[in-house]
């Protein structure tokens, strides 16, 4: 039997598949991939660019606080060692939309990126860099959440 | 119009790195005003730098990036005197570009 909630996942890995082959018409025009940030899950959003399931990686790191006490903002750092790094994503897993942020790396810039999200809830970030040869790399860390601002 | 950016560049070891604060909402489009109305999404989709005219960096962000985004970025061999302009653009087409010089 299917329930919504099989129906909704898999017409979201669908989407991705069909992202990834540049199958959606209305958004291969669009710069802004709207399927990887519609994605609800890690592996589906990072799908939508193309890229293989990420393995996990000690060259890809990711550095966040151990506990924020303001999900609204969190300092995330982003960054890689590894070679030919085509783009770098941040994600937060139980977010609404995984997708945070993603960054075209060229030849000018350090793979290393700082920025802040916004988080719902304690859950675990990710940073995945996806390479010129389709395969991707993450790091992740677990981040909680202080809800009600008391800091406890 | 939306509020100017401050961005700052400052070259260290044949680097520059850049730190860019723009004035934004980043609306979900998740959250509820007080009628119960889903206020819709209102946030930055596309960021791009260029450094002297040449785009060096690209990026694309969804509404979880936090309100009033920080950026901080390291543009390889860039030095004192070079001009870093950064665009974004949001997803009702409004777009905003300010320069700063590396200092």
């Amino acid at each position: 039997m299917q329930t919504r909630r099989d129906i909704l996942k898999r017409s979201a890995t669908v989407a991705g598949l069909l992202a990834a082959t540049g199958l959606f018409p209305q958004y291969a025009l669009a710069a802004w991939n709207k399927a990887a940030f519609d994605a609800k899950t890690v592996p589906d959003a990072v799908k939508a660019y193309g890229a293989a399931a990420p393995t996990e990686s000690k060259d890809v790191t990711i550095t966040a606080p151990d506990i924020a006490e303001n999900g609204a903002v969190v300092p995330m750092t982003i960054a890689t060692s590894l070679p030919n790094v085509k783009q770098l994503l941040l994600l937060v897993e139980k977010n609404p939309n995984s997708l945070t942020a993603k960054f075209d790396v060229t030849d000018s810039v350090e793979p290393n990126f700082v920025t802040r999200a916004k988080m719902g809830q304690s859950s675990d970030v990710y940073a995945v860099a996806i390479t010129a040869d389709g395969k991707s790399h993450f790091a992740k860390k677990e981040v909680k959440v202080t809800l009600g601002g008391c800091g406890g | 119009m939306a509020d100017p950016m401050r961005i700052r560049a400052q070259a260290a070891g044949g680097n520059a790195t850049v730190r860019v604060l723009m004035a934004h909402e980043m609306e979900t489009g998740q959250r509820k005003d007080a009628s119960g109305k889903i206020i819709p999404a209102w946030h930055i989709t596309d960021v791009t730098a260029k450094l002297n005219g040449k785009t060096v960096l690209t990026a694309e962000w969804g509404p979880s990036v936090s309100k009033n985004p920080f950026l901080q970025f390291t543009i390889k061999g860039a030095k004192a005197g070079d001009k870093v302009a950064i665009s974004w653009k949001d997803n009702h087409n409004d777009t905003r570009t300010d320069e700063a010089t590396v200092s």
